[in-house]
C-alpha cells in the first residue's frame, strides 16, 4: 500500500488524493491491471457472489433492525409486523432469509472449488485458513440469526445447540449457563444473540478484507493448478473478469429472486411460525439445511467410548458427538497440511478427483440424515458416512500423498489454453 | 528530567554487564501491571453474560398434589423450565424399583428420586440431558418410550418409570431437584 512508484493521475482532484492517500492506485493496481490467469471457469465467479450476498445481508439486516424488537414478548411480533404492515418489510425479511440460504450455497460451492483445484495448497495455505474461519463466524451469524424471530425452531434449535456445550467436562454447565443468562434460553439469550447477530457480520468483513489480501499477495490459482509464468498466461482483472464476475452474479441474483419471489419459504421450516413455547419440543427439531451435515455428526455418534466389556467410558456418547462435530470443520483448517501431493489441480489427479467425488455425495448423504429423524437405517447410514468424511481427510488424502503418480503438467497455461483451442 | 539524571541513568545500566538492567524489571512490573489490569478488565465483560441478580433471585414455587389422580402427571414451571409431577401407578413403581441398578448407565436406585414414604409422587426436571429437549411422556396419549417412562423425540432417549436413561444418547438420568413435602400433599420445588 505504499505509494512508491505512483503514476501521476491526469484528473487534478483525484490527483490531489492520490498523492496524499493512494486509494485509486491501490484499485487500478489491484482490481485494474491485476493480472488473473486467463483460463478461469465459472466456479471462480463465488467468491464475488459470496461478496455480493454479505453486503446484501449486512444492508437488509440494518433496516430489519429498525423494526425489531429484541424482547420474547415482542420479537415474534415484531417480525410479524415486518411481514405485513412495514412498507416492503416482507421483501426485505425474505431477502434476508433467503440471502443466508445462498450465502452458504456460494460459499459451499466455493469451498469445493478451492478442493477440486487445490488451491489450498503452498503458498495459499494461509488464505483457506482464513476462508475458514469465514465460514465459521458465517454458521454462527447465522445460528443466532435464526433465534431472533423466536418461533419454535429458534427456541428449540438455539436450545440444543447451546446444550453442545455442556458436553464439556467440568465446566460444560457453567458455559451454558453464561451463554444463557440465565437457567434456560430466555430474554437475556435473545438480546445478546441479538447483540452479537450485529457484530459478526463486520467481523466477517474484516476477515474478508485479510482474505483478499492474502490472495492479492499469492495471486489467483486456475484450473490447471499451474502458475502462470508470464504476461502470456493472465488477463487484466478489468475489464475481463469485472465482467465475467457481474455476469455470474447476475445469474445467481436470478435463481435467488425466483426463491425469493416465488417459493419464500421453501427453504424455511413451517413450525417457526408458531411462536416460541419453552414447554413443547416441537417432534422433530431440524436446523436449517446448511447445518445438516454437520447435525448428522453430531447425531452419528450414540455409543460411549471407553474400553470394551466394562463400565469404563473415556468419551461419552453425548461429548464424542459434539467432538465429531467440531472435528469435522477442523478437517477443513488442517487440510493444507494434510496433502502434500505435489499436483494442485484434480484434473492432474484422477484418484484424489474420484475421491473427491465421492466426499461430496458423502456429505449430499450427511444432510440428507440430518434432516431425518434420528432411528431407523438413518442412524447406520449417518454412521458410515461420518466414517467416510474423516477417512477421507485422515486416510485417504495422506495415502495418496505417497502413492498417488504424479502426472505431467502442462507447461504453462497459454500453451494449454492454446492446445484445447486446437483439439 | 534534566539531561544530568539521563546520564547518570544509562551509567548505571552499564554497570550491569550480565544485561539484566533496573530498566528490564521496569519494562515487566509495567507489563505484568498492565496483563492483570486488562484481565481484571476483561472479567467484568465477560461475567456480565452470567445470570443477573433478578433471574437469580427465583422464588420457589408451591404446588398442590391433590388434584393429580394416580396415573397422571402435570407439569409446573420452575426457574423458567418444566418440571414434571407424576403420580405414579403401582406397576410403575414396582418396574422401577425392579430394575437391577447396575445396568444402568447413570446408576441410581428408584429410592433414590424420590422421597421416602411418597413413592408414589416422582418429581423431575423435564428436561432431557442430551441436549435439553422436554420429554414426551407426560401425557396419557403421548409416547412413553421402550420403558414405559418418557421419550425424548429429538434424538430418541428413553427414560423408565424413575426417569433413568435407559436407551439413546441422553447421558444422566433426568434430574430431581431440591424440593420438600409441606404437607402431605403439597410440595415446595427449591
Ligand atoms: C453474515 C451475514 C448475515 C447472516 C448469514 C444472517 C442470517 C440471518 C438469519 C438466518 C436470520 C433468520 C431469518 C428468518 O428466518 O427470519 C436472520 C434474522 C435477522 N437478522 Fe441477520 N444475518 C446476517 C447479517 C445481519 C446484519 C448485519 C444485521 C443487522 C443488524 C442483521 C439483522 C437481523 C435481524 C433484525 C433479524 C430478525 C428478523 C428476521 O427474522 O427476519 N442480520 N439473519
Ligand atoms: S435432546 Fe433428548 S435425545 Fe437429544
Amino acid at each position: 500500500m505504499s505509494s512508491g512508484n505512483r503514476e501521476k493521475l491526469n484528473n487534478p482532484m483525484m490527483e490531489w488524493v492520490d498523492s496524499r492517500l493512494p486509494i485509486f492506485s491501490l484499485l487500478q493496481k489491484e482490481y485494474g491491471v491485476f493480472p488473473t490467469p486467463k483460463n478461469f471457469n465459472y466456479l471462480w465467479n463465488f467468491g464475488a457472489i459470496a461478496m455480493v450476498m454479505l453486503v446484501m445481508m449486512i444492508v437488509t439486516g440494518i433496516v430489519l433492525a429498525m423494526s425489531y424488537a429484541t424482547t420474547t414478548a415482542e420479537a415474534f411480533n415484531s417480525v410479524e409486523r415486518i411481514m405485513r404492515d412495514v412498507n416492503h418489510g416482507w421483501m426485505l425479511r425474505y431477502i434476508h432469509a433467503n440471502g443466508s440460504s445462498f450465502f452458504f450455497i456460494a460459499v459451499y460451492i466455493h469451498i469445493f472449488r478451492g478442493m477440486y483445484y487445490g488451491s489450498y495448497k503452498q503458498p495459499r495455505e494461509l488464505l483457506w485458513i482464513l476462508g475458514v474461519l469465514i465460514f465459521l463466524l458465517m454458521m454462527a451469524t447465522a445460528f443466532m440469526g435464526y433465534v431472533l424471530p423466536w418461533g419454535q425452531m429458534s427456541f428449540w434449535g438455539a436450545t440444543v445447540i447451546t446444550n453442545l456445550f455442556s458436553a464439556i467436562p467440568l465446566v460444560g454447565d457453567s458455559i451454558v449457563t453464561l451463554l444463557w443468562g440465565g437457567f434456560s434460553i430466555d430474554n437475556p439469550t435473545l438480546n445478546r444473540f441479538f447483540s452479537l447477530h450485529y457484530l459478526f457480520p463486520f467481523l466477517i468483513v474484516a476477515v474478508v478484507f485479510l482474505h483478499v489480501w492474502a490472495l492479492h499477495v499469492t495471486g489467483s490459482n486456475n484450473p490447471l493448478g499451474i502458475e502462470p509464468k508470464g504476461k502470456q498466461d493472465t488477463l487484466p482483472f478489468h475489464p475481463y473478469y469485472t465482467m465475467k464476475d457481474s455476469f455470474g452474479v447476475v445469474v445467481f441474483l436470478v435463481i435467488f429472486a425466483g426463491f425469493t419471489f416465488f417459493a419464500p419459504n421453501y427453504l424455511g421450516h413451517p413450525d417457526n411460525y408458531i411462536p416460541a413455547d419453552p414447554l413443547v419440543t416441537p417432534t422433530h427439531i431440524v436446523p436449517e439445511w446448511y447445518f445438516l451435515p454437520f447435525y448428522a455428526i453430531l447425531r452419528a455418534i450414540t455409543f460411549d467410548i471407553g474400553i470394551p466389556l466394562t463400565s469404563i467410558v473415556f468419551i461419552p456418547a453425548k461429548l464424542g458427538g459434539v467432538l465429531m462435530m467440531f472435528g469435522s470443520i477442523a478437517m477443513l483448517f488442517i487440510l493444507p497440511f494434510l496433502d502434500k501431493h505435489p499436483v494442485r489441480s484434480a484434473c492432474f489427479r484422477p484418484w484424489y478427483k474420484m475421491a473427491l467425488i465421492i466426499f461430496v455425495v458423502d456429505v449430499f448423504i450427511l444432510g440428507i440424515c440430518g434432516g431425518k429423524p434420528a432411528e431407523g437405517l438413518w442412524v447406520p447410514l449417518a454412521q458410515f458416512c461420518t466414517a467416510y468424511y474423516f477417512a477421507f481427510f485422515l486416510v485417504i488424502i495422506p495415502f495418496l500423498n505417497k502413492k498417488e503418480p504424479v502426472l505431467a503438467l502442462p507447461n504453462s497455461i497459454n500453451e494449454a489454453v492454446l492446445n484445447k483451442k486446437v483439439a | 528530567m534534566s539531561a544530568d539524571t539521563t546520564v547518570d541513568n544509562s551509567a548505571t545500566d552499564d554497570n550491569h554487564g550480565d544485561g539484566e538492567t533496573r530498566r528490564d524489571f521496569l519494562y515487566l512490573t509495567a507489563a505484568a501491571f498492565g496483563a492483570v489490569g486488562a484481565a481484571s478488565f476483561a472479567w467484568p465483560l465477560v461475567d456480565q453474560m452470567n445470570p443477573a441478580a433478578d433471574t437469580l433471585a427465583l422464588s420457589s414455587t408451591e404446588v398442590d398434589l391433590s388434584p393429580i389422580e394416580e396415573g397422571q402427571a402435570i407439569t409446573v414451571v420452575w426457574r423458567g423450565k418444566p418440571v414434571f409431577i407424576r403420580h405414579r401407578t403401582a406397576k410403575e413403581i414396582e418396574e422401577a424399583q425392579a430394575v437391577d441398578v447396575a445396568d444402568l448407565r447413570d446408576p441410581e436406585t428408584d429410592g433414590d428420586r424420590v422421597h421416602e414414604g411418597q413413592e408414589k409422587w416422582l418429581v423431575m426436571v423435564g428436561i432431557c440431558t442430551h441436549l435439553g429437549c422436554v420429554p414426551l411422556g407426560q401425557k396419557n396419549t403421548d409416547v412413553k418410550g421402550e420403558y414405559d417412562g418418557w421419550f425424548c423425540p429429538c434424538h430418541g432417549s428413553h427414560y423408565d418409570s424413575s426417569g433413568r436413561i435407559r436407551k439413546g444418547p441422553a447421558p444422566k438420568n433426568l434430574g430431581v431437584p431440591e424440593y420438600s413435602f409441606v404437607t402431605d400433599t403439597t410440595i415446595k420445588i427449591g
